[in-house]
């Protein structure tokens, strides 16, 4: 699929997308967090499983937190089969979804490079590369000539401080529009009868002979068969209302964008070493993040230096960029395990569900998510791709470790 | 050159006496120093800059000031840049410039200009030079207090400078603070970010408006860092507008913006206006323009009861139709004429009026400008009698003054903001000395009205041309569209609608948009809150925030103190870390395998030497140091004698190699230890963190002497002769210095500590020097070895040598999910000590799995050079995938000790697969590979200990 371009009208809303119910007193099952993740849960619950009596409590506007935060990269490019397993689900499921949820959804295909800026990068590169050929997820290494041609105004020259000695290259990776998703999402949800309840803030979580029978909110008690967490940055607040503690830092992460600008940037680029990714999403703004704010905090604001280097990092590989303006910087909280990888499936209480620290990454697991996650709930089992990705494996040393050297943030 | 037909004869700002040429959209105009690009343009008669982004509908200039939502232009001269509101710009020769229909362009050349950035600390910063800004930047500077003033404006005067009242005062104020030895006044200099503690962030424009005449040796924008003990904001208030039939036609103009153009610019932005307002302020508009020789035709008041305002419009001759509201507009692209109804109780009544009018000035009331405080983390309450968002709480020291907060009055503002300085400066410590001067600002004894609030004019065929976001096209009809969808969250219609996007922010939509989803969902705007401001309040340049740092300043380059032998010996650089490290000595002619065989074979069979001073050093210290160090390390470090040397491993918490390295003890309550090169500061972190925050009882200091020490590796069996000749006083033998011992020494006359430690697996040692006497012992070496052919070797040629004895590299052979034990080194990890980082880890099931990834060696069939990263699989045939992994390759080289190929990998189950045969998929063939143990060369150790 070739990039749309840039700058292009955003394809309009729908005239309807979803009611605004009051609560009822029980459901069998209560999604705590109406984000992303949240909201494909509900969809899948009702889609693959029949399941409808369902309650989305949001304590704010509907996928107002990183959901409306993230800057919507989507690729499956991971090192470990385990992460390659459940990120290649959710992108095939991409690659369906607008149709799946008759929405535009402004998915992308355009591609996404992550730069090598060394030798180890390169080292580290070429093993990504040859893991995903071998898991059947789209790669390339590209040197920097390569590079150069697929985004034309990335910095080359050898002379940088840190130069671009190559780059992966997944052609399927790319970008959608955040608000889109979550709403299609919604909208489906909604229209199977599952409520979405926002402004609906959970309190306390209930839970009788190490089963969960249901959860306090500021607009009530609201009893329920199962409940599964959906609270990302907030799940160790929520955890801790279940009387478990979970091993998560939530960190803010920030990201910006410039004004509308000319097609100039035609894919998705990544670079860990210089720390700093950029892609140019569909109405024409650059949409740039960077690393996490070094301090853990609950506050969506970061520090200001943070978005000083990234635009030094930015100009290093964009020399182009030099008279863009930043028009908006924002912050959303990320929830980091100590892997880097999320945790998704059982929770040490019964029918209770777990799905967090997706940190920085989780927004291109979206449907991969939801469908994986539906079914933990719905069998009370986790799903098989689910399974590495268990609380346990903290006790049990079994980590999945996307940190190491051979990784990528995002 | 066009003339300038709606310049007024005199008045204003501007310097008649310095004329200026500039282009827009291809055609050729003048204006004067002290216009704006907006300024300019009215005053030749362009009120059209743009068509609008989604609809393409004609668009004009609607205020003075950075809110603009419609005259977004782009720069092409003198160097194009993006995306600037006509209204911000400052007027210069030479100035080329065009409408823009959405979207920006940039050059494709690099930016010539330069940027930096200042730090600054005050006692009270002040934002805003209008009245309120400048009494309360007056008011503490009198205190003695450090102040800073900041405004966007090249002038100080804010607001006063387009209303023509008190005109000297700003200026007086302004040369006072300037004197003040302890007050500066920043001119052009937005705040445009307010984060915690009292830290903001400024953005100078320079040099910007003197366009090809800037200097190039002053940088053109300058980021300002504050932190103030006390802030006041004084930022003003934005006017807003009102929804109604064709609102968006060029010729529609906010009534301030139209006084500013004829007081501040002398500028008639039209020749007949009508004004529709809710409140007195466009008043003052209507009389000053009518005073300046427009015709007034009539002024529309919502309000069915002005107040006196109206009755000295209607002196001054202006009719004042009271209860009436603009219903459209036509004109075709300009407003031709205006249509008009009496409005009762929200409905239009009685005939329509239609007026021939150029010119439109509309006041549906005053947005205080509370982007900044909101920053802060302040709150905002709906204040239902002015109709919009006012400051309330906010959990930093900071003042509002002024309009920003509601006080719309001069001399209210005056009084406001010189209380809002005293408090501010006496919060800061300071104490008032002398009270300000009076300033002539009359009150004034006029009856005035409160305003209405209207947010709507109803009809007449829909609402598809009532905007209420200029820039982003969004009508009434949009909003209405947005909550029949169900949405209730204003966050959720923004982005329905995509009002309050772009890049004005929704300075004028924000409020009024929140007043009309009100009135679409029947509650109170109150109920409803504003979206979150974000920073920046303004746009700022990427290249601004980059500031210097750039180009080799983006990271310092780390060189040691032997680099200029090693650019004279043309050795290749490896970026390590921050470090630049010669990576090999190509001789004429030969390539980089050449080289590195040839420095190989000089280590193995000569002697050889390799600057190592950049590996990380770290002095520990005190009477806890050892207990310390133990639980640093994996292994023992507390029973090392003074004058020995021990290799350890740290791992983190999770029990995975986090780096490795020799500590020396130099005394019972010192130890030296050295780290990676590329880890040196994360160890030290790792190192203060646990001391810091987990055991501080412990007395034990770490200090980094990583640039402190130079270190020579000197390599290879002939190494002992070449450190004889130069170490007289140092008994070399064997028995006397023994493998892992440390001595001090004069080599070559200089104080060194050599130490005999070995990470090629051949007899050596590093001769550490201070950093002033490397070149000295360096070259001494050189000299002496000469004989010997001492050849200088870089990390490509350390890494073969250190692989071809199985010595892993940190980062390389591991990747943050390997264990000590994972690379044969079980031997490291103590099983006496009762703790250390990372041991609870190596006691879980997953860590003791037998079949976890382990560090072999592989000798690939007929002298492949593998691949680093490919990976292995077991079959010599592929199965579709996901085919399974058992690991891949971590180091890859041809030795030529060895005489072959070799490869380092992390494998499955690896030990136990020594003499298996696996493969390595290279493109589309399988290179087959026998595992072997890790260690090829010298596995007894006879050379290295010899
Ligand atoms: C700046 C930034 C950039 C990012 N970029 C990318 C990217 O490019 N690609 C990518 O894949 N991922 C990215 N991410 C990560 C991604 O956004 C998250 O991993 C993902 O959105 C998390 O899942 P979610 O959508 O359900 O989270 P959220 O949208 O945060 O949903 C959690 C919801 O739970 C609600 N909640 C919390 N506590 C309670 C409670 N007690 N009661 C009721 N509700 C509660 C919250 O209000 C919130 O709406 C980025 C994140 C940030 C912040």
């Amino acid at each position: 699929m070739s990039p749309r371009t840039p700058g292009a009208q955003l394809p309009e809303h729908p005239d309807w997308l979803w009611r605004t119910p009051d609560p009822r007193r029980s459901y069998d099952v209560v999604i705590v967090g109406g984000g992303g993740h949240g909201l494909a849960t509900a969809h899948y619950l009702a889609r693959n499983h029949g399941i409808t009596d369902v309650a989305v409590l949001e304590r704010g506007w509907l996928a107002g937190g990183n959901m409306a935060r993230n800057t919507t990269i989507i690729r499956s490019n991971y090192l470990w089969d385990e992460s390659a397993g459940i990120y290649e689900h959710a992108l095939r499921l991409w690659e369906g979804l607008e149709e799946e949820l008759d929405y535009p959804l402004l998915f992308s295909q355009r591609g996404v490079l992550n730069l090598a800026h060394s030798l180890q990068d390169v080292r580290d590169s070429v093993r990504r590369v040859e893991a995903n050929r071998l898991n059947a997820v789209d790669a390339q290494w590209l040197d920097p000539r390569q590079v150069k041609e697929v985004c034309p105004i990335v910095n080359i020259s050898p002379d940088a401080r840190y130069p671009v000695m190559g780059a992966t290259y997944q052609p399927r990776a790319g970008i959608a529009k955040h608000d889109h998703v979550a709403w299609g999402l919604a909208r489906s949800a909604d229209a199977a009868g599952i409520d979405l309840i926002q402004n609906c803030e959970v309190t306390g979580i209930d839970v009788t002979g190490g089963r969960v029978t249901g959860v306090r909110t500021s607009l009530g008690p609201i009893a329920a068969g199962k409940v599964a967490l959906c609270a990302a940055g907030h799940s160790s607040v929520l955890a801790a209302m279940a009387g478990f503690e979970l091993p998560l830092q939530s960190h803010p992460l920030q990201a910006l964008v410039s004004e509308l600008l000319e097609p100039v940037h035609p894919t998705v680029v990544m670079s860990n070493a210089v720390h700093v990714y950029v892609s140019q999403a569909h109405k024409g703004e650059l949409v740039m993040g960077a690393g996490v704010d070094a301090y853990t905090a609950y506050t969506q604001r970061g520090a200001f230096h943070v978005i000083e280097r990234q635009m030094a990092a930015a100009l290093e590989l964009f020399p182009v960029f030099a008279r863009a303006h930043v028009l908006r910087t924002w912050g959303g909280i990320v929830d980091v395990t100590p892997d880097a990888s999320p945790i998704t499936g059982l929770a040490p209480v019964d029918q209770l569900y777990l799905n967090c620290g997706w940190g920085t990454g989780g927004f291109k697991a979206t449907p991969g998510v939801g469908w994986v996650y539906a079914h933990t709930i719905a069998h009370d089992d986790p799903h098989p791709l689910a399974r590495p990705f268990c609380l346990d494996r903290f006790t049990t040393g079994a980590l999945v470790d996307e940190h190491g050297a051979a990784a990528v943030a995002h | 050159m066009t003339p300038q037909p709606f310049r007024l004869p005199d008045g204003g700002r501007i310097s008649r006496g310095a004329p200026l040429a500039f282009r827009f959209d291809g055609v050729a105009y003048q204006g004067y120093r002290g216009d704006t690009l907006a300024s300019a343009l009215l005053a030749a008669g362009v009120h059209q800059t743009s068509t609008s982004v989604r609809l393409g509908r004609p668009r004009g200039i609607f205020t003075a000031g950075v809110e603009e939502p419609n005259a977004i232009v782009q720069i092409e001269a003198p160097f194009p840049e993006p995306m600037l509101p006509a209204t911000t710009v400052e007027l210069y020769d030479g100035l080329v410039a065009g409408g823009l229909p959405g979207q920006g362009r940039l050059a494709t050349e690099p930016d010539p200009a330069r940027y930096d950035a200042r730090y600054a600390h005050c006692d009270v910063l002040v934002v805003g030079a209008g009245p309120a800004g400048l009494a309360a930047a007056a008011a503490a500077a009198r205190t003695g207090a450090r102040v800073i003033l900041a405004d966007d404006q090249p002038e100080p005067g804010g607001s006063l400078l387009g209303t023509a009242e008190i005109p000297d005062w700003a200026a007086e104020t302004g040369s006072e603070l300037d004197a003040a030895s302890e007050a500066r006044v920043l001119r052009r200099t937005m705040v445009f970010g307010y984060y915690d503690d009292n830290y903001l962030l400024a953005a100078e424009r320079r040099t910007n408006h003197l366009g090809s005449q800037a200097p190039s040796r002053l940088s053109r924008e300058r980021i300002w860092h504050i932190r103030a003990r006390q802030v006041v904001l004084a930022t003003g208030a934005h006017e807003r507008s009102v929804a109604f039939a064709g609102n968006d036609r060029p010729g529609v103009m906010l009534a301030a913006a139209a006084r500013t153009y004829v007081n501040r610019y002398a500028v008639a932005p039209g020749r007949r206006a009508v004004v529709f307002t809710t409140g007195d302020s466009a008043y003052c508009a209507a009389l000053d323009l009518a005073a300046a020789g427009v015709d007034v035709a009539a002024v529309v008041d919502a309000r069915p009861e002005p107040g006196g305002a109206a009755e000295r419009a209607a002196r001054a001759g202006i009719e004042v139709l009271a209860g009436h509201a603009v219903t459209g507009t036509s004109g075709e692209p300009r407003v031709a004429s205006v249509a008009v109804r009496a409005l009762c109780a929200a409905e239009l009544t009685g005939p329509a009026r239609e007026f021939a009018a150029d010119l439109l000035l509309v006041s549906g009331g005053w947005n205080p400008v509370a982007h900044l405080f909101s920053q802060a983390g302040g709150q905002l309450r709906y204040d239902a009698g002015l109709g919009a968002f006012v400051p309330d709480g906010c959990r930093q020291a900071v003042r509002v003054a002024g309009a920003a907060r509601g006080v719309f009055d001069l001399p209210g503002c005056l009084a406001d903001g010189a209380e809002a300085g005293r408090r501010a400066a006496e919060d800061a410590g300071f104490t008032a000395a002398r009270p300000l001067p009076p300033t002539s600002a009359a009150g004034s004894a006029e009856r005035s009205a409160p305003s209405a609030h209207l947010w709507v004019v109803p009809g007449p065929d829909g609402f598809g041309t009532h905007f209420v976001d200029l820039q982003r096209d969004v009508t009434v009809a949009d909003l209405a569209r947005a909550t029949g969808a169900g949405l209730r969250s204003v966050e959720h219609l923004k982005r329905y609608t995509t009002a309050g996007t772009a890049h004005d922010q929704g300075k004028t939509s924000g409020v009024l948009t929140s007043g009309v989803i009100a009135q679409l969902l029947g509650v109170e705007v109150a109920e409803l809150g504003t979206t979150t401001f974000r920073p920046p309040y303004t746009p700022v340049s990427f290249a601004a925030l980059a500031g210097r740092n750039r180009g080799v300043l983006h990271d310092p380059v780390r060189v040691t103190a032997l680099h200029d032998w090693h650019l004279a010996h043309g050795a290749r650089f490896e970026n390590v870390g921050q470090w630049h490290r010669p990576w090999y000595y190509p001789r004429d002619g030969e390539d980089m395998a050449a080289a590195v065989a040839r420095e190989c074979r000089a280590a193995r069979e000569g002697v050889a030497f390799m600057d190592a001073s950049t590996l990380g050093k770290i002095d520990v210290q005190g009477p806890d140091a050892g207990d310390f160090l133990d639980r640093l390390y994996t292994n023992m470090i507390s029973t090392l004698r003074v004058g020995m040397i021990r290799y350890g491993v740290m791992c983190r918490a999770d029990g995975m190699v986090f780096d490795d390295g020799t500590v020396i003890r130099l005394a019972e309550d010192r130890f030296l230890l050295t780290t990676t090169t590329g880890n040196a500061a994360a160890v030290l972190d790792w190192m203060e963190e646990w001391l810091q925050t987990e055991w501080p009882d412990l007395r034990a200091h770490c200090t980094s002497v990583t640039e402190q020490w130079a270190t020579v590796a000197l390599v290879g069996p002939r190494s002992r002769e070449v450190l004889a000749g130069l170490a007289p006083q140092l008994a070399v033998d064997a028995c006397s210095f023994p493998f892992m011992a440390w001595r001090e020494t004069a080599v070559a006359g200089i104080p060194a500590r050599v130490c005999r430690i070995s990470f090629s697996g051949e007899l050596a040692y590093e001769i550490n020097v201070l950093p002033w006497y490397a070149t000295a012992l360096w070259e001494a070496l050189y000299e002496a070895g000469r004989p010997l052919g001492i050849t200088p070797y870089g990390t490509e040629t350390m890494h073969v040598l250190r692989a071809e004895k199985g010595y892993p590299i940190v980062g390389q052979d591991t990747d943050g999910t390997v264990t000590p034990q994972d690379l044969g080194m079980g031997w490291v990890v103590s099983k006496k000590k009762r703790d250390f980082i990372g041991k609870r880890s190596h006691l879980r099931a997953d860590t003791g799995r037998a079949d976890r990834k382990q560090l072999v060696a592989l000798l690939p069939q007929d002298d492949v050079l593998l691949p680093e990263g490919a990976q292995l699989v077991a079959g010599d045939r592929l199965a579709d995938p996901p085919v399974p992994m058992l690991g891949h390759i971590t180091s890859s080289y041809r030795s030529v000790a060895l005489g072959r190929t070799f490869a380092l990998a992390l494998v499955r189950s690896g030990r136990e697969r020594v003499g298996e045969r696996l493969y390595v998929p290279v493109g589309e063939e399988l290179i087959p590979v026998t595992v072997t143990g890790p260690v090829l060369y010298d596995p007894e150790g006879a050379r290295r200990d010899g």
